[in-house]
């Protein structure tokens, strides 16, 4: 313990510096990521509200919350003034869940079709309508 | 003769840029994660695996509704609310929307003013995200009790596919009780900062180590986190 005790007075004598690593912005920068976040924001619900559909619907979803995400990370998560070696520590590895989608899916569609074919009528079964 | 003397090494060698400073740092002695404090890669670690825990939730509740053969209730009619004699669709997720995406607004700037040692602005805006957050799990307790009175229970529901209620409750109940540990995580932090402990480096209740502002820019790590879960949420739940 008397180590550690040594270890800190040596950086107590020494605070400012310790605290200069620190992120430390413009505040003009975060108010601008804020108004997008809720431009962006208005933008998905917007989807909803007017009611579109089919492919441009998920496009536009998808676009909007990646931009989301994708600003709060960078931005107020700070990864965008981040040395590489710690971004990429933590922003690789959950793209492996791309590989529990891709597997999701095909079971999903898999049961699917068998639900279709135990559960569905019995004479002229029309073909599963997938979603 | 000339000495053999190297020239110089008051500091470290030149850091290289790109990936080749990912090899240097990771190859490097004592530290891989270079100028940034050690509670910041711990948050980041525990956030990478709250992340596949999220992504897992949210990809059981794709395989749920891709498989089922009974048709999914639509999110933007059974969230929609009575206003002004007129249905709203997804009012309330709208609102709860902007509640925390303020809420996070609010937390960036704690962690900018806290770096500023503005002591007071940054309790005032770390109480603030702790409101905002307390409002948002506010709106979700209403959701609840307003989707349980229409009937929704985890096996069943009155419109459509059954499992709509377990994603339902599994995903958002997990996302609420972040929200509601944030909170008390923000008050915590919040009291820090006003009593001044962060300024005097007086250590945690849990640890010798001496406070300082980074454990603002940690907790508003956590806080973001939140936030971002909510964006993924609110794309997939609620707008597909």
């Amino acid at each position: 313990m008397s180590h550690g005790d040594a270890h800190h007075a040596a950086h107590a004598e020494a605070p400012a510096a310790a605290h200069e690593s620190g992120q430390q912005h413009p505040l003009g920068v975060y108010f601008k990521i804020w108004g997008l976040l809720f431009v962006l924001s208005i933008a998905s619900y917007l989807v909803d509200y007017f009611h579109v559909q089919g492919m441009l619907r998920w496009t536009l979803i998808l676009v909007f919350m990646f931009l989301k995400a994708g600003l709060i990370v960078a931005v107020f998560m700070h990864m965008m003034w981040e040395r590489l070696a710690l971004v990429y520590a933590i922003v690789v590895p959950p793209l492996l869940l791309v590989t529990l989608i891709a597997i999701g899916a095909l079971e999903a569609l898999y049961t699917h079709d068998t639900r279709g074919v135990f559960f569905g009528p019995t004479q002229a079964a029309p073909a599963p309508v997938r979603h | 003769m000339a000495p053999h003397e190297a020239v110089g090494t008051a500091s470290g060698l030149p850091t290289p840029e790109g990936m080749q400073s990912i090899v240097a740092d990771i190859g490097s002695d004592q530290r891989a994660f270079k100028n940034v404090p050690w509670g910041k890669p711990m948050m980041w670690i525990f956030l990478v695996s709250d992340t596949f825990i999220f992504g897992s939730f949210l990809i059981s509740y794709m395989t749920v509704r891709m498989s089922t053969t009974v048709p999914w209730p639509n999110p933007s009619v059974v969230f929609s609310l009575e206003m002004f004699g007129e249905n709203v669709p997804l009012l309330l997720i709208a609102i709860m929307t902007f509640v925390l995406i303020s809420s996070s607004g609010t937390m960036a700037l704690a962690v900018n003013y806290g770096y500023r040692r503005d002591r007071r602005t940054t309790f005032w805006l770390l109480i603030a995200t702790a409101a905002l957050g307390a409002t948002f799990v506010g709106m979700q307790a209403f959701e609840w009790t307003k989707l349980i009175q229409e009937g929704v229970r985890p096996w069943g529901n009155p419109w459509g596919a059954a499992q709509f209620g377990s994603s339902f409750f599994m995903i958002t109940g997990f996302h609420g009780t972040h929200v509601t540990i944030g909170v008390i995580f923000l008050v915590i932090v919040a009291v820090k900062v006003w009593r001044g402990d962060l300024d005097k480096q007086r250590p945690g209740f849990l640890t010798g180590r001496r406070g300082n502002y980074e454990i603002v820019e940690t907790m508003g790590l956590y806080w973001h986190f939140v936030d971002l879960v909510w964006v993924f949420i609110f794309a997939f739940f609620y707008l597909w």
